[in-house]
């Protein structure tokens, strides 16, 4: 099998698939087709070594289609003739069985669409051997700990279609790497997603989180409770994560489950957050052909927008923002590569800064600036399974993982046993409530390729703690 | 076609270095259908085969898919699915083994009296939209139902002689009635949120009628907007046979993985707070409590007629009067841990790495109904139907929240209670287990993650209503 860089069968094979539903439907037929072909692949170790390691190809052929006032979708792998035809006909008899759709969107209009940031060769066909030295330089820099976590590269080339005459093409490829030291059950983590498997530095991460296990080891039990907090890039992730899930969500908002009120001063007024695909390698239009682009979530405390496909835009009369995706009609428009801005004009922290630094609990001086703003609070690397208890005020439970340690006039002195929580995010992130943000952003891989939440650490006055991990 | 294509991709493997290899050819059809309001809101149909294949080089793994079955496609990615495995030797660990199989040549299929997929799409479309209308009558203000139908064919090939074909069919589904208030949401569902499933035919979602339960749970969702709040503090609790088995399966299923318990989820999914060298001896709960991994039962989520590497489906027990005798394993972490056998062993589509994955795990049942146990309750909580979860790694501490409480007074019924919570430690909640009813149904979860690349499962609980003692409850912001 030989490896194509280019997408030039994706779009043959997305423009094949609208030529057979105008034959099949006729000219009236509206149909919008997306091929993506995926290689991905993922190296994993635990107990330091490689316990799985696995690739894959694919191509995926989306389909919809309105055809006399009704809509269906269809998704296929097979991509020979004989599987086109028969993803254009199971969802052409699906669109003659379901009921009318009065309110179908529409295609999206022949529109130009940017090429997206350049796509690193070298990551998107990385060998295995290639993720396993990087797997290998983590192993060696936690220096007799135990280590597991991942190394995954990502290459996906794309090309969508519709009968209206638009059309567009893309590639992207995403490099991550995430990993675990521990001792004596203490963990550390470090983890970071970059365009370039080159700019993943095993050794920076590995020594990173070897630091953090160390000083995680022989944790006291603190009583639950309010505490103010620092967290690091990976636990900000989570909160960004759940913001664009069920605060930024269009759909949400329109059935009112949504927390966010357009034009309300929600936030801190030092909380700016952007869902910005093109702030990486990524394909620069959605499931519909709409072209992505930045789309400004809070400005300055202030929330601006929620994400739209073509539905529920034009239920709002906003139009799409270029977030349509798989499963939207049932999930709802969800910003996946959202940024918390930092507190100055810098730059995302290469992987081998996030190295930088390394002292312990403190992994680097970005986080160690907020840190000494802390007369008594907790610094916190991570959270873990968190879950929404009640959607409209985002009140979510979950707990801390991968070390917590007790600030005490701006120096950790204790590590601290894990706790659970339960937090309204809004709400912690709200007016008066962030006392700090820092100035080194790192980007945080998600469980999915192309999506990723980036942030630097945070300093908030108050977190609710509501028990302790052991009882 | 699929054994010519896995036997391709077997031999490949050997050819390239192998010492052991097997390949999964999987053809999955899958529709789903969601409808809002009285509308259907979005019809899939997803039509997805191709080839997996799973080389061992000396200690190291490593696996290949692609969508293709071609003979030179097959071969080609068991060659690569060997260079893979000989990569891993760059951070190799202790030697590989696997615990012995018979190498069966068998074909399975799930039993299935209405082919989910035979069902015409109008009658599907009308059960939701007749249901989802009835919601809204009612005074739901997001009426919600969803069907999802999986078809699998598979054909499985291992170097030691396997040639194995299942086909297993699996549907299932449910209504969800939201209504919302000035601050806050409130949700109820039937017979789950997001439905009930299991490994048969259409006849599991004409059982449940839908439409049945729809002005009720629409009902019940608007008086939860004015209900008192479950008060806060330690009291008895007694949990519906739906929540306990999200109980089990995340506080009990999880935590006998064998793959987790000997630190190979560490980064991701989590270890557990069992201790290999207790098994057979840790309490895990009480007397009453009799936990079984069983792929046997008909119709249930978890079953089938072989694991992914092969293994026959056999029912043995987890936890036996309390004390914990069985883990979850597939072949590899069997002969790590010393232990006899794998046999749950699952992959999630042709595109991914068989791994360890529960079957149906599930409590045998007790010698109560759940009347007896709220008219034995003096003061209490009744909880149902899950509306969160979160659980440590170690699968210690957890906090569920339902959706719907009920006051238990002088053993009987009474309010409502809205925003119920409940949070313990597993083994100190299930040692408080103290009344089981036998009114078990095997509850099927179609959406359980695990691994990286995340994988989806499909397992199946068996559990019934039970009471525990002294938990604390009302949990809140």
């Amino acid at each position: 099998m030989t490896r194509s860089a280019g997408t030039g069968d994706e779009r043959d094979l997305a423009a094949r698939v609208v030529e057979l539903v105008r034959r099949a439907a006729g000219p009236g037929a509206e149909a919008e087709v997306l091929v993506t072909r995926a290689d991905l692949a993922l190296t994993r170790f635990a107990n330091s070594f490689i316990h799985q390691n696995v690739a894959e190809t694919g191509t995926t052929v989306q389909l919809r289609l309105h055809v006399d006032g009704r809509t269906a979708a269809g998704v296929g792998s097979r991509v020979d003739a004989e599987g086109l035809a028969a993803l254009v006909e199971r969802t052409r008899a699906a669109a003659r069985l379901v009921p009318p759709d009065p309110a179908w969107p529409g295609l999206t209009a022949p529109t130009p669409v940017p090429s997206g940031p350049a796509v690193d060769e070298a990551t998107a066909f990385a060998s295995p051997d290639e993720r396993a030295s990087r797997v290998r330089a983590f192993v060696d820099a936690v220096e007799g700990l135990a280590a597991a976590g991942y190394c995954r590269t990502s290459y996906r080339s794309g090309a969508f279609a519709n009968s209206a005459g638009h059309s567009a093409v893309g590639r992207a490829a995403e490099a991550a790497m995430d990993g675990i030291a521990r001792t004596g059950g203490a963990d550390g983590v470090a983890r970071h997603c970059a365009d370039r498997l080159g700019d993943l530095d095993g050794a920076a991460l590995g020594a990173r989180a070897a630091a953090k296990a160390r000083a995680a080891a022989d944790p006291v039990e603190l009583p639950p409770g309010r505490y103010e907090v620092v967290l690091e890039p990976a636990a900000v992730a989570d909160l960004l994560q759940n913001l664009a899930w069920y605060g930024f969500n269009g759909k949400r908002y329109a059935e009112r489950q949504s927390f966010a009120e357009p034009g309300a001063a929600q936030f801190d007024p030092t909380v700016t957050l952007v869902d910005d695909p093109l702030h990486a390698s990524a394909l620069p239009f959605d499931l519909e052909g709409t072209v992505r682009r930045a789309l400004p979530l809070v400005r300055a405390g202030t929330t601006g927008a929620v994400a739209h496909d073509r539905r529920s835009g034009a239920e709002v009369g906003s139009g799409s923002t270029g977030h349509g995706m798989p499963g939207g009609s049932t999930f709802g428009p969800i910003p996946r590569n959202v940024r918390l801005l930092p507190a100055g004009p810098t730059g995302v922290a290469p992987s081998g800064a996030t190295g930088a630094g390394v002292t312990g609990a403190v992994g680097d001086p970005d986080t160690g600036a907020l840190v000494a703003g802390v007369r008594r609070g907790l610094l916190v690397s991570d959270f873990w399974y968190t879950r929404v208890l009640d959607p409209k005020q985002l009140v979510v439970t979950g707990l801390t993982r991968n070390g917590v340690w007790l600030v005490e006039d701006g120096v950790p002195t204790r590590a601290v046993r894990d706790f659970r929580f339960t937090e309204s995010y809004p709400r912690a992130l709200g007016p008066g409530r962030v006392l700090d943000l820092g100035r080194r952003p790192v980007r945080q891989p998600d469980r999915v390729d192309g999506s990723w939440w980036e942030a630097p650490a945070v300093r908030l006055s108050s977190w609710n703690f509501t028990g302790g991990a052991s009882g | 076609m699929g054994f010519d294509a896995a036997s391709a991709a077997v031999q490949a493997a050997l050819d390239a270095g192998a010492r052991y290899a097997d390949a999964r050819v999987m053809h999955r059809r899958y529709e789903s259908m969601s409808a809002r309001n009285g509308d259907v809101e979005e019809l899939t149909q997803h039509e997805s085969i191709g080839l997996g294949v799973r080389a061992l080089v000396g200690s190291g793994w490593g696996f290949h898919a692609v969508p293709e079955l071609s003979d030179a496609a097959a071969r080609d990615a068991g060659r690569r699915a060997a260079a893979v495995a000989a990569a891993s030797a760059r951070v190799p660990g202790p030697p590989i083994d696997l615990v012995p199989v018979d190498a069966a040549v068998a074909s399975w299929a799930s039993d299935c009296a209405v082919d989910p997929l035979g069902v015409p799409l109008s009658d599907k479309g009308d059960l939701l939209v007749g249901a989802t209308a009835t919601m809204r009558e009612h005074g739901a203000d997001l009426a919600e139902g969803l069907y999802q139908i999986w078809d699998t064919t598979k054909w499985f090939v291992s170097s030691e002689g396997h040639r194995i074909d299942q086909h297993i069919r699996e549907c299932g589904g449910g209504i969800s009635a939201t209504s919302i208030g000035d601050g806050e949401t409130q949700r109820r569902s039937y017979p789950s949120y997001r439905g009930q499933y299991g490994t048969t035919g259409w006849e599991l979602v004409t059982s449940l009628d839908l439409a049945a339960h729809a002005a009720r749970v629409a009902e019940e969702s608007r008086e939860l907007l004015t209900a008192p709040e479950c008060p806060a503090g330690e009291t008895d609790l007694i949990l519906g046979g739906e929540q306990l088995a999200l109980q089990i399966h995340e506080s009990v299923g999880h935590a006998i993985e064998l793959d987790r318990i000997l630190g190979w989820e560490a980064a991701f999914a989590g270890t557990s707070w069992l201790d290999l060298s207790r098994l057979g001896s840790l309490r895990y709960g009480s007397e009453l409590m009799n936990v079984t991994i069983d792929p046997t039962i008909p119709g249930a989520l978890g079953s089938f007629g072989f694991d992914d590497e092969g293994s026959p489906a056999v029912a043995r027990d987890a936890v036996r009067e309390g004390r914990w005798v069985g883990v979850l394993a597939g072949r590899d972490s069997a002969a790590v841990a010393g232990l006899a056998h794998g046999g749950s062993v699952r992959a999630d589509g042709w595109a991914r790495l068989p791994m360890v994955r529960m079957t149906n795990v599930g409590l045998e049942p007790g010698p109560h109904t759940l009347d007896e146990i709220v008219a034995a309750t003096d003061e209490g909580v009744l909880m149902d139907i899950n509306r969160s979860w979160s659980i440590d790694d170690k699968r210690l501490n957890f906090q569920f929240g339902c959706e719907v409480g009920w006051e238990v007074r002088n053993g009987r019924r009474g309010r409502m209670l809205r925003n119920p919570t409940y949070t313990g430690i597993g083994p100190v909640f299930w040692r408080s287990m103290d009344m089981l009813s036998g009114e078990t149904v095997a509850w099927g979860t179609p959406n359980c993650g695990k691994g990286q690349p995340g994988q989806i499962g499909h397992t199946g609980h068996p559990a019934a209503p039970a009471r525990f003692r002294g938990v604390r409850v009302g949990v809140r912001a």
